[in-house]
């Protein structure tokens, strides 16, 4: 079980409180879990990486055990406490803006 | 009627505004999407109780919200809470904010005379179908026309807009490359108008396959040939249905009027202290009655003399009144932008506007006198009203 925190904005339109338990096939990376991650919750996708390239949205970037992943490769594996469940997998809103 | 519903799209959220047919006591609420640049709220004509939203956000990018009762609720088309995530044949579900180009985008010209890669950033306008409460055409930036035919769920470009020839001479304005005004003809389901800052304005009169220019008459002093077929930026257009031939526009600069369906333009500044402004509208009933909001200059967006004025002319054009009663006439440095006013189908015909600093006004007598509904809410990006039954 993946933990996921999103922000606030996305947790409004997930219609979710608190953290994300996802299920996800195979090595825990940023790929599957967002994966993961839009197959559950369709009416994020886009939001957090684009929908044709897949890419991560600039404004938006990914903690993991209080390390920023955001430009590691997406395929990589996530620390193993955030495989494991025991960190979550942070969906972080750049700060920027007002 | 029994009343009126304004929708207020803010930096910040939405709201909505209703009332009486009198108008003169408000319920507001709101906010909705709290937090989020709501670029435009639009219901259906063939539906009231259906609204589409435009929500934005620089982290998490474009929304479209739905409602099928009046605002109370709203779900992402295609994606309501709780329902599968994949179609009956096994198709993902979420893609109400997914607006891809056809094709190759393609490049235009960008702030700096360069040419630049066509990149969609966000929804600024929603026009529903006159007569389908499932298809609504979505003006975007960079600047292309979509539409959906099922209600929002999926989006497709009519690229024949996009891909007319003169695209890569088309560059952004200050608030970008936007799409901002779509203009649906009630008497030509095959005819609709498009706006773009800064390109100008566009028919088609095949339903959105084919485009033309229609800018001539118009005169930009910035642009290299003051005269040229695009390159204007053009703030806003309107047209009374009962006309749908005669367009008026306030351009960056002008306000214009034509009366062959964009063939030719003609000036009718005529006596407005400036002719720079953003919003432009016509009254519900009187087709040659129509309301525009001077700014003093391309470099100074708030009012003149720091007095909120609406102009209106009961000749379309040339002769303008002032409009001040109930206004603020000192100290007043906002502004209005361009979907920022509506009007309504009571009688009297009832004028709204909302402001960069958070009020909207209401008139319910044509514009002879005028009262905030709101006076703090965040900058105003758009308003639009609805007569109820």
């Amino acid at each position: 079980m993946i933990r996921v925190l999103l922000p606030p904005h996305l947790r409004t339109l997930a219609r979710v409180d608190g953290e994300v338990q996802l299920d996800v096939e195979g090595p825990a990376t940023q790929r599957s879990v967002l994966d993961a991650l839009e197959a559950n919750y369709p009416m994020l996708r886009g939001t957090v990486r684009d929908h044709v390239t897949q890419e991560r949205r600039s404004l938006v970037r990914f903690f993991a055990c209080g390390q920023d992943v955001s430009h590691e490769p997406p395929d990589a594996p996530l620390p193993a406490e955030v495989a494991n469940g025991s960190e979550p997998f942070l969906v972080i809103g750049a700060i920027a803006g007002g | 009627m029994s009343g009126v519903r304004v929708l207020v799209g803010t930096r910040k959220g939405a709201f909505a505004l209703t009332s009486d047919g009198k108008r003169k006591r408000w319920k507001v609420s709101g906010p909705h999407f709290a937090g989020w640049e709501i670029y435009h709220v639009k219901g259906s004509p063939v539906d009231p109780n259906r609204l589409f939203a435009s929500q934005t956000s620089a982290w998490f990018g474009q929304i479209i919200q739905r409602s099928d009762d009046g605002g109370k609720t709203w779900f992402q088309p295609g994606t309501p809470a709780g329902e599968p995530t994949t179609t009956p044949d096994g198709m993902p579900q979420g893609e109400s904010n997914k607006f891809v180009y056809d094709g190759i985008p393609g490049s235009h010209q960008w702030y700096d005379g360069t040419q630049h890669p066509w990149e969609f950033k966000r929804v600024w306008h929603l026009e529903p179908s006159l007569t389908d409460p499932d298809t609504v055409y979505a003006g975007v930036e960079d600047a292309a026309l979509f539409r959906t035919t099922n209600g929002g769920k999926s989006w497709h470009e009519l690229s024949g807009l996009r891909k007319h020839d003169t695209g890569p001479k088309w560059q952004p304005g200050a608030g970008g490359m936007c799409l901002h005004t779509i203009l649906l003809d009630p008497s030509n389901p095959q005819r609709m108008y498009i706006a773009i800052s800064a390109a100008g304005a566009f028919r088609t009169d095949d339903g959105g396959k084919t485009w033309r220019p229609i800018n001539r008459g118009l005169h930009s002093q910035y642009i290299p040939d003051p005269n040229a077929e695009v390159g204007h930026c053009v703030h806003r257009i309107a047209m009374h249905p009962s006309r749908p031939s005669t367009l008026f526009m306030q351009k960056h600069w002008d306000v214009m009027r034509t009366d062959d369906a964009g063939e030719s333009w003609r000036e009718v500044s005529g006596n407005l202290p400036t002719d720079f402004g953003f919003p432009i509208d016509v009254h519900a009933h009187e087709p040659e009655t129509i309301y525009v909001v001077p700014i003093k200059s391309d470099s100074e967006h708030f009012p003149p003399d720091g007095k909120l004025r609406v102009f209106r002319s009961r000749a379309g054009g040339n002769e303008w009144e002032t409009l001040t009663k109930g206004l603020p006439q000192r100290n007043c440095y906002v502004n209005v932008l361009r979907d920022a006013m509506s009007v309504d189908s009571l009688e009297p015909c009832g004028i709204y506007f909302g402001t960069t600093g958070g009020q909207v006004y209401a008139s319910a007598d044509a514009g002879d006198s005028w009262a905030p509904i709101v006076r703090d809410l965040p900058a105003v990006l758009s308003v639009e009203v609805q007569a109820l039954p």
